[in-house]
């Protein structure tokens, strides 16, 4: 008899009985079941399992196994050149590849000490915004299908695929751009690129009204969503929360602002907070309304990211881009504000090698996750669905 | 012998003035002493509900899915992939039907079986046209709530039978909700009944008929009737598990609820159970408060319009266009709104519909006795 897992006071074994393995669950009450939810589920987001203990539809405990998706990221890094990291940072958050490939990029940056071209830093900001417009579209979309309306998620799908359509333009990519290297971008964007997203930013305001229309003034998305996976501030800022989660909770905290990189000092923008008039805060409709205000934000700085580019003349988009690159010896910590929260990257040198010591990527979705035996307990299976949902996990990122 | 047997079947085919002419015909329908008559009266439902739901039911859902998310639904097989739901038939059928080793044989295979007898036999008492109904009980409404209730068994004998957790889930929450939801939907139809004053399903679409069309349906029979419609309507979506009622099957929760273990021919059965009963539904709200077969335009001074557009064929017509329309209304109610929780559901069932379906049974009765 092997044991293989533990839930709460539970315990799930495997016994062999005459070639057929025979699934006991030990120490249990009578009415306690234990649900394995995932790794095949179709709300887990990926290969997330969760693995319950149920008294009917009430979960007592629930937690997270993870590691379904690893892919030994930081063992990987230590064995390639810098450079050769960045398509490997675009599979971590694979629905914000330009967001991931921005925090590696900087953080590199940092550790060689180069100064960036005034116009390369326009088109990273502007091209990881739109990222992030199209990564909250997915967001709030499969939200709608967790709570069972499917329609929002193809109406974001439709308006999300003009945006892989223009990333696709300018890296030749559609998800994973390897666009921005270190010191640089792989090219300068096409000719008419800054019109086209121009159009887009037009054709795109009218639409978000059209979602919420459709999906966040539904009264029975509301009724799911109101007051349900309730998060206190300050557990959040303990759990490590960021990003829309943690603004979620009422929380004003934007590395974007807070910690400012890039040019985003110039840029003018709010950070979405929920002013808990139509949601209490920290709850999961609060952590919808985040995202929902945070597209219409990213609009914003994209016009402006337009209206300020500096002229393509005489540029040269891989201008700054060293070499050879061996940094010298040291560490360095750099974070950026991702969809999902902050992605940090702590590099290592050792001075001799075009390789990195080190490379630790603190991913914001498996902070997010942390929480989830807390926000579980005593909901029932639906509300984890939601609640599932409005962490808004990449489990690319969360495994690594 | 078997022409005099044929002369009398194809006279009142031809003619059908009289009520339910042509099935009575097909009763007295005999072939070499064998009662093939019964045999067809029982086949036309059977080949309308597939044939309904390989069209509208299938195609048309996907279509009307694709037309609201505009995207253009199967377009590959056939012109504008007509013949999709034909090729999904042909692959349904060369699966392989797997059985899970640790499912409990008799109820896995028993489920689906039990779940359509439930939804086909109702067809029984459904008047598709003046002179067709399969059986023209005096009890009609009453059978006809009653035996869609069968359902309940065949879907827990699916989901225990399937020996997975996530059935079990489907199951219990599907039984709970279908037996709730039989009270304010059985409600509803006693105003109806009320109304009509019988249980005759073809008597009920009888007493709706006039010349004034639509003016004669018992949705304009009193100033109360529309709420018992709308209870029923509202009730009917949760009996036949369609969003946003649809937690039995909750895709995002439960996998697929009660058939998650299904495949091949046992799912496409389970399928067509579904598309029967939603049917089903929508032809009795439609026979009960919209006139079933009668024609819903009123004579216009010489344009004899109702006159025109009444009779046998017509009214199968009729009753068709309706049902398809309330199956139109499910379609764009599921792919619009989410869905509902489940304690939602049982608070919107024990708390909302029926108090209402009570004080709309009550208003009914004194509408009927007080009000000639």
């Amino acid at each position: 008899m092997q044991e293989l897992d533990t839930v709460g006071q539970g315990s799930v074994r495997v016994t062999r009985k005459s070639d057929k393995l025979v699934i006991v669950e030990k120490d249990l009450a009578t009415e306690q079941m234990v649900l394995a939810m995932g790794p095949q589920h179709p709300s887990t987001h990926g290969v997330l399992k969760l693995e319950c203990l149920t008294d009917g539809e009430v979960i007592t405990e629930a937690v997270p196994c993870l590691g379904y998706l690893h892919r030994c990221f930081e063992k990987c890094c230590e064995n390639v050149d810098y450079p050769a990291i960045v398509p490997y940072t675009d599979r971590l958050d694979y629905l914000s590849a330009m967001n991931s490939e921005f925090a590696y990029a900087m953080a590199v940056e940092k550790l060689l000490d180069i100064e960036i071209p005034r116009r390369v830093e326009f088109i990273r900001v502007l091209v990881s915004e739109l990222n992030r417009i199209a990564s909250h579209l997915v967001a709030i979309g499969t939200y709608g299908i967790d709570l069972g309306a499917f329609t929002p998620f193809l109406f974001c799908f439709r308006d999300r695929e003009i945006i892989l359509g223009l990333l696709e333009w300018a890296s030749g990519a559609r998800m994973l751009y390897n666009y921005i290297w270190i010191g640089g971008l792989a090219y300068d964007v096409p000719a008419d690129f800054l019109q086209r997203v121009r159009e887009f930013v037009n054709y795109f305001r009218p639409k978000t009204l059209e979602l919420n229309n459709l999906l966040t003034s539904n009264e029975i998305f509301l009724k799911r969503t109101h007051g349900i996976g309730i998060m206190p501030p300050e557990v959040a800022i303990n759990y490590g929360w960021s990003g829309p989660m943690l603004r979620g909770s009422g929380v004003k905290w934007d590395l974007r602002r807070n910690d400012p990189y890039s040019i985003y000092p110039e840029l003018d923008f709010k950070v979405a907070v929920p002013d808990g008039k139509n949601s209490v805060i920290g709850d999961c409709l609060s952590r919808h309304l985040v995202r929902a205000i945070e597209m219409e934000e990213s609009l914003k700085i994209i016009e402006q990211c337009i209206d300020k580019m500096p002229s393509s003349e005489g540029f040269n988009s891989r201008s700054a881009i060293p070499k050879r690159i061996r940094p010298k010896a040291g560490e360095v910590y750099s974070r950026a504000e991702n969809p999902r929260g902050e992605l940090g990257f702590y590099i290592e040198s050792d001075g001799k090698s075009t390789k990195p010591v080190r490379c630790k990527a603190r991913s914001s979705c498996f902070v997010n996750l942390s929480a989830m035996k807390d926000l579980s307990k005593g909901q029932l299976i639906p509300d984890l669905v939601a609640i599932i949902g409005s962490i808004d996990i990449v489990l690319g990122e969360v495994d690594r | 012998m078997s022409t005099t047997a044929l002369t009398q079947f194809s006279i009142p085919l031809l003619m059908g003035n009289s009520l339910n002419a042509w099935s009575e015909a097909l009763v007295g329908f005999n072939l070499l002493g064998l009662p093939l008559g019964l045999v067809i009266l029982a086949a036309i439902p059977l080949v309308f509900i597939a044939l309904y739901s390989l069209t509208y039911g299938v195609y048309g859902e996907r279509k009307i899915s694709a037309f609201m998310q505009d995207r253009l639904g199967p377009m590959e097989v056939g012109k504008w992939g007509l013949l999709q739901t034909i090729a999904d038939i042909l692959k349904l059928i060369q699966k392989e039907d797997i059985l899970p080793t640790s499912a409990d044989r008799f109820l896995f295979v028993i489920g689906p079986g039990i779940l359509f007898v439930g939804s086909f036999m109702a067809y029984a008492v459904l008047p598709f046209s003046p002179a067709f109904i399969g059986a023209s009980l005096n009890v009609g409404l009453y059978y006809a709530i009653g035996i869609v209730a069968i359902e309940v068994v065949g879907i827990l004998a699916a989901g225990w039978g399937s020996n997975n957790k996530w059935s079990l889930y489907g199951a219990v929450r599907s039984v709970a909700q279908i037996v709730s939801y039989e009270i304010p939907a059985s409600l509803a139809l006693l105003c109806g009944a009320m109304m009509a004053g019988t249980l005759d399903m073809q008597q009920i679409n009888l007493l709706q008929s006039g010349s004034y069309g639509f003016a004669h349906f018992y949705l304009f029979h009193s100033p109360i009737a529309w709420l018992p419609f709308l209870i029923y309507f509202i009730a009917s979506l949760a009996e036949v598990n369609r969003a946003p009622f649809d937690i039995p099957e909750a895709e995002s929760e439960l996998v697929a609820g009660y058939f998650t273990e299904y495949s091949g021919m046992k799912f496409a059965v389970i399928f067509l159970a579904e598309y029967g009963s939603m049917f089903m539904v929508s032809s009795i709200i439609s026979v009960v408060f919209l006139g079933g077969w009668n024609s819903p335009l009123p004579n216009l001074g010489s344009f004899a319009l109702n006159t025109w557009t009444n009779g046998p064929v017509w009214g199968a017509f009729w009753l068709i266009m309706k049902g398809f329309f309330f199956i139109f209304v499910q379609m764009w109610l599921r792919w619009t709104l989410p869905r509902l929780r489940v304690d939602q559901l049982m608070y919107l069932c024990w708390k909302v519909l029926t108090p209402f379906a009570f004080v709309s049974f009550v208003l009914t009765a004194i509408w009927e006795i007080y009000v000639p």
